[in-house]
């Protein structure tokens, strides 16, 4: 059991996270931007995340908090 | 009383910034104010302060800047073509609010000029230096007793204002020996330097000391509020040294060691009848305008005489505000006026030359 | 489930200024959570240099002073000099650090100065709008080398690093990169071997990390790292280039 929270209002959309993420589950979110006009970035299939922590590791904006 | 020793106005200036508590100096060699760093450099590491001998001007005073912010009473001192040097960090000072001392042991410029006395960076040193709206305070010693005491006040000036203040003098200044106390006499309080960073110990907010406000509103305000406490300064803090003014309807001006000569001139006038008296401004800013006010009525002209080709008169121009005229004689560094040319010049402008 | 990760207590709670994706928030965090592992947030007294991360002192908890374009070092001495027993960094920029400032990096390293730095190298001056840095790469084109940058008018990149590696007064020096999630890791492990240095009053210590620049760069936060990795490791090689702290 692990999981990841984004804080979208201080997501910039730089997407580094996606590249970072072994399994490949964080995606750009399609519906909403945040305050700052960026599609913030989010976890649709929570379950497969393993709390690595490398989306964390690559975010230059401190966004994300792990959880495992 | 303090005994009475005799030594160097570079030293006597050096010994009693260590006296006010200076135990940071950082510098480079120029002439004519090498003997400072000299002094400072055998004597620092015997009281347990620094001396370092930086990369350059610009680095020296960078490291004053650094210290200063860290609290501490920090010196420099340097010699004109250095000073153009250091304008960079006494904006940064000036803008940030810190304390510190420099001192410019005056040599003839333009570019690398001459090493021997001038007084030409009186501009620099009231005007000018770095870029912004800020001003220094800055002292004229006229004697090597007066180095003493201007030094100490240099650094209490400094704390009490949070601004950068300058002693300015020559390389005749430097070089003279005169005898002296080292009585530094009655010193400020001075408030605790809670601004300082000097690590938070986890039980305060941060301090940041800084100088870049990039809202032009905020700005103004740091700068108006920064212009009243020069406007204090000037109501208070304003200084002169008032030379047989009492029956005077001739008014001489001028500062640091070109005083001394025009006393001589003005010894020699009197016994000629001619009732010469003299300004000195101790403070060349904020300028003494109040004390030259007060004789606007009583005498007949000034003579401001300067080792430059006239920069106080502009100043002095500017107290009078054309109530009196106001003439200039000077030569430029090295060529020191003699009490004859001073005297010559009097005589052309009472009407009595021959 | 227990909190693996999160923001630094050191790094304070605000919007870092920086476009998206501009590593500067990266090594930020790490200078944070060093300042956090090794409890020195307390002791600590940072210099901002004029750049990009001219804010610098809003972003750190610590004590921060505002330094003149490229005198970080000089201010870094003073501060140091007063308070020998504080932990006194530096953060600066390529254009700050190896152009403008080269005489106070260069001689801060020679006294063998008790400070660490962290020198972010992204190969172009990011503030004022992209100009040619002094690491800018042969053929790089910027603002001011529109054709690329050509050696024999422009003159060569200066690699930092190897060049105080040659001070004696140098204790640690390595150069590292922030393009990677192992690189990431890689470079937190020096930047905490630097304080340490200082901490064990070993002398002179700098963390060169190659950084990226997406906006000046004209690539996308994501292509900046494969640039980074493809153009200026070459370069610039990672790795150790001094370490006396074992003497």
């Amino acid at each position: 059991m692990a999981k990841v929270v984004f804080n979208e209002e201080k997501c910039k959309g730089c997407y580094l996270c996606m590249t970072a993420c072994p399994k490949k589950i964080i995606t750009v979110a399609k519906d909403r931007m945040n305050a700052k006009g960026f599609r913030p970035v989010e976890v649709l299939e929570m379950d497969k995340c393993i709390g690595c922590a490398m989306c964390a590791t690559m975010c230059p904006d401190c966004v994300i908090e792990v959880f495992r | 009383m303090a005994e009475k020793v005799l030594v160097k106005g570079n030293e006597a200036l050096a010994e009693a910034a260590i006296l006010s508590g200076c135990r940071h100096y950082f510098g480079y060699p120029i002439t004519p104010q090498t003997e400072i760093a000299a002094y400072m450099a055998k004597r620092m590491p015997k009281i347990g302060g620094v001396f370092l001998q930086a990369e350059s001007e610009v680095a020296a005073a960078n490291m004053v800047f650094g210290a200063a912010g860290a609290g501490a009473r920090a010196l420099t001192s340097s010699s004109s073509p250095g000073i153009s040097l250091k304008a960079e960090a006494l904006s940064y000072i000036a803008g940030c609010d810190l304390p510190c001392v420099v001192v410019n042991i005056v040599r003839a410029g333009p570019g690398l000029g001459g090493i021997q006395p001038a007084q030409s960076d009186y501009f620099q040193a009231t005007k000018g230096h770095g870029h912004g709206d800020y001003q220094m305070i800055v002292l004229a010693p006229s004697s090597v007793q007066e180095v003493i005491h201007l030094t100490a006040d240099a650094f209490d000036l400094a704390d009490l204002y949070r601004m950068p203040v300058m002693i300015i003098g020559d390389g005749m200044l430097g070089q003279m020996m005169e005898p002296v106390e080292f009585d530094l006499g009655k010193r400020r309080e001075i408030p605790p330097k809670t601004w300082a960073t000097t690590g938070t110990e986890m039980k305060r907010e941060h301090n940041i000391i800084n100088s870049l406000i990039m809202n032009p509103d905020d700005l103004e305000a740091c700068v108006r509020e920064r212009y009243k406490r020069y406007d204090y300064i000037k109501e208070h803090e304003a200084m002169a040294e008032e030379y047989l003014m009492d029956d005077a309807d001739f008014m001489i001006t001028a500062y640091g060691t070109t005083a001394r000569i025009a006393k001589n001139a003005i010894a020699e006038l009197r016994k000629q009848g001619i009732k010469a008296g003299l300004v000195r401004p101790i403070t060349l800013w904020p300028f003494p305008e109040k004390i030259y006010q007060k004789y606007t009525d009583k005498v007949s002209a000034i003579l401001s005489v300067e080792m430059s080709m006239g920069q106080m008169v502009d100043d002095v121009k500017l107290a009078v505000g054309g109530k009196v005229p106001v003439h200039f004689y000077g030569r430029t560094g090295g060529n020191v006026p003699y009490p004859d040319e001073i005297i010559q010049s009097v005589l052309k402008i009472t009407g009595g030359d021959k | 489930m227990e909190q693996v990760f999160k923001k630094p207590e050191a790094l304070c709670d605000v919007n870092l200024h920086y476009c998206p994706g501009c590593t500067h928030g990266i090594v930020h965090r790490l200078v944070a959570e060093v300042l956090d592992e090794l409890e020195i947030e307390g002791k600590a007294i940072g210099v901002a240099p004029v750049g990009c991360s001219v804010f610098a002192y809003d972003y750190w908890k610590c004590d921060m002073q505002q330094a003149a374009h490229g005198r970080a070092p000089a201010v870094a001495t003073g501060i140091k000099r007063v308070l020998p027993d504080k932990v006194v960094f530096t953060y600066q920029g390529d254009g700050d650090l190896a152009s403008i400032g080269t005489a106070e990096t260069v001689h801060a390293a020679m006294r063998g100065e008790n400070i660490t730095i962290i020198f972010i190298n992204n190969a172009i001056y990011g503030m004022t709008g992209g100009q040619m840095a002094p690491t800018t790469l042969p053929g790089q084109v910027t603002q001011t080398s529109p054709y690329g940058r050509d050696p024999k008018t422009q003159g060569y990149p200066i690699r930092m690093s190897e060049m105080l590696s040659k001070t004696d007064g140098a204790a640690y020096i390595e150069r590292v990169s922030v393009d990677c999630v192992k690189n990431v890791v890689a470079a937190k492990k020096a930047i905490k071997k630097a304080f340490q240095t200082q901490l064990d009053g070993k002398g002179f210590s700098m963390v060169e990390v190659l950084s990226t620049c997406p906006t000046n760069w004209g690539k996308s936060p994501v292509e900046a790292l494969e640039w980074l990795r493809e153009n200026m490791i070459p370069y610039y090689p990672l790795g150790v280039y001094t370490d006396k702290t074992g003497e």
